[in-house]
């Protein structure tokens, strides 16, 4: 398991690399400086600002002190807010996505799970046609169509939920939280029909049963384990996809996170800012691909068995 | 009767089989049928859009403003009194073709790298594959994003960034394909007939692997669609004055309260395109029994 861990580790520090130095060639090669925009601002004033920004230096050296600052976990000044890093405008809206992330998160898993076991132990039945027809609205239908479509009816018609905000009303978490979850609650629900579609009909079930177990007993104790793999190697993705998400959920509801912020950063052209934001998200992406790899790894007893030896 | 002649009947009679029984399969399957009528005439009404459409695009009616369906407009105006029939039918050309065209730069990009990293092998191969291994993980909307912010929101780029992300699959699968299909007699007597790789890949392999090639590509379609509403809702895709699905919902949403018709009729041309695709796209994998053996 630690050679598995280990042998992952070794494949995302390329990665990272190749994202931290494509991000910062892309964001330096973009036309014209970040204070071209500016209304003539006097020569001495632009190349003090430049100083200041290191853009006077030659673009190998911009890049060797940007990855000095990054290791020290520095991200840089944003161009745009003056006085504000990245580092605190980043730490700012983290909270909010994070917390926006975790309750989609639980919302797609919840439903998502139980609508695809359900669907599997009765397959080609009424009761797997129904959650897996609504699975494939849950696919087709775009948060942002569903965002504005779930304000209209439920903050606006009916008038339940608040229509936009976090955490300043009662129950202005929950829209939020399903727009974002539902396409994932819906991949989940596959995801998890087909698991256990293929663990119920491995030997080990039908010993199970043999043994004369009760079926929801099989299901939660022996099936579900095996059945639900796919679904956790799905997470590391998914976080990925939630995170492009937040833009989405985060511009309708207008939720101060990450999402929003990088959505402005692109708007406003505010280069340290993208490049910031970006090899922090992209870091934290590699992460949880990292996590649920080990996780699936670890749930996966040939897996497990293969690095166990030497593999 | 030369060998050649006899291997031309064989291949055309097994081909015509395969097809043929794919056909009657695909024929049974009523959602994926629904799916591609639905789509034809889709497709259909975008290409005549500029013959058929009820107004002008460019036609504006200030006095007239934000009007719901009725007979002169099926779907209603928007708040400049243009025909929402007319903007829902010039945006599905656009969102439309972005669909075909980034995913035919998909198509092509990732069938070349599979089918050379599939037939080559060995540490070309690996290297290949591990390039592949390092942008899947890469977080590629962000990457999209980024590449609108630094190079301009055109609608160029938009198909190439999509297309460029959305390759790996396809190279994955077709790396697959080739390395069972190499080991087949017919590519051994390519080889020993002296043919060039190239020849055979794209004379011999690829023909053979068309049939996983169809089903991904019906299904990178909705994906690709969705991306470029996706980066037009939040003002980084498609550009005014062109307009698109996404575009349309993103107006539409703004104003959703006291105009409801502008979000949901274009929102329902997005969905239920997605929708035909998917559909087709499950029943083309279906009858073309591209996993093998049913599961």
């Amino acid at each position: 398991m630690v050679r598995f861990i280990l042998w992952r580790l070794l494949q995302a520090i390329p990665v990272i690399f190749v994202v931290i130095t494509a991000t910062f060639f892309l964001v330096r090669s973009a036309p014209g400086g970040p204070f071209d925009s500016e209304k003539a601002v006097l020569p001495e004033v632009k190349r003090a600002l430049e100083a200041q920004y290191k853009l006077d230096l030659p673009l190998h050296e911009q890049y060797v002190a940007y990855l000095g600052d990054l290791s020290s976990g520095d991200l840089g000044p944003s161009f745009k807010y003056p006085g504000r890093s990245v580092n605190e405008i980043l730490s700012s809206g983290l909270p909010v996505t994070a917390e926006l992330g975790l309750y989609a998160l639980t919302f797609a898993l919840f439903v998502g799970v139980l609508a695809g076991v359900f669907a599997a132990l009765k397959p080609n039945t009424r009761q797997d046609f129904i959650p897996m027809g609504m699975a494939m609205i849950g696919i087709c239908m775009p948060s942002f169509l569903l965002g504005p479509l779930l304000v209209l009816v439920f903050g606006i018609y009916l008038d339940w939920l608040p229509i936009a905000g976090w955490g300043d009303l009662p129950g202005d978490k929950i829209l939020p939280s399903i727009t974002l979850g539902s396409a994932y609650a819906a991949y989940i629900a596959r995801l998890s029909r087909a698991g256990m579609l293929e663990i119920l009909s491995q030997d080990y079930i039908r010993t199970a049963r043999a043994k004369g177990l009760p079926e929801w007993q099989v299901v939660t104790q022996h099936a579900l384990r095996g059945g639900l793999i796919p679904v956790i190697a799905f997470l590391g993705p998914a976080f990925a996809g939630l995170l492009a998400g937040s833009f989405v959920v985060e511009t309708i509801f207008q939720i101060p996170g990450l999402g929003r912020f990088y959505v402005q950063a692109a708007f406003n052209r505010d280069y340290t800012m993208i490049l910031g934001t970006t090899v922090f998200l992209s870091t934290l992406i590699v992460f949880f691909n990292l996590i649920s790899d080990v996780i699936a790894a670890w749930l996966n007893p040939r897996l497990r068995a293969q690095f166990k030896g030497g593999a | 009767m030369s060998t050649q002649d006899i291997g031309a009947i064989v291949e055309a009679e097994e081909g015509a089989s395969l097809w043929n029984d794919a056909w009657l399969r695909l024929k049974k399957n009523r959602a994926a049928v629904t799916g591609g009528v639905v789509l034809v005439v889709m497709v259909v009404l975008v290409l005549l859009t500029p013959w058929i459409a009820p107004y002008s695009y460019e036609a504006q009616n200030l006095d007239l403003g934000a009007t719901p369906p009725s007979a002169a407009h099926w779907l209603g105006t928007d708040i400049f009194g243009r025909d929402l029939l007319t903007q829902i039918l010039y945006g599905g050309r656009i969102s439309l073709a972005v669909g075909f065209i980034a995913t035919a730069v998909a198509l092509v990009i990732g069938v070349t790298w599979g089918a050379v990293a599939g037939y080559v092998g060995g540490r070309v191969d690996s290297m290949m594959m591990r390039f592949v291994d390092i942008l899947y993980a890469l977080p590629f909307m962000i990457f999209i994003i980024l590449l609108m912010v630094v190079f301009g929101r055109n609608i160029l780029l938009l198909f190439l960034a999509i297309g460029a992300v959305e390759w790996l699959t396809m190279a994955r699968i077709m790396r697959t394909q080739v390395q069972s299909l190499r080991q087949q007699e017919f590519v051994e007597a390519a080889v020993s007939l002296g043919l060039a790789p190239a020849a055979i890949i794209f004379r011999h392999i690829i023909p053979n692997a068309i049939g996983p090639i169809i089903v991904y590509t019906t299904l990178t379609i909705p994906s690709v669609m969705l991306l470029e509403a996706f980066l037009s809702f939040l003002g980084l895709g498609i550009q005014p004055p062109q307009t698109s699905w996404g575009l349309l919902i993103s107006y539409g949403a703004e104003t959703m309260e006291e105009y409801p018709w502008l979000l949901i009729f274009p929102g329902a041309a997005l969905t239920i395109t997605l929708f035909s695709l998917n559909f087709l796209g499950d029943g083309l994998r279906d009858a073309l029994d591209v996993r093998g053996s049913k599961d």
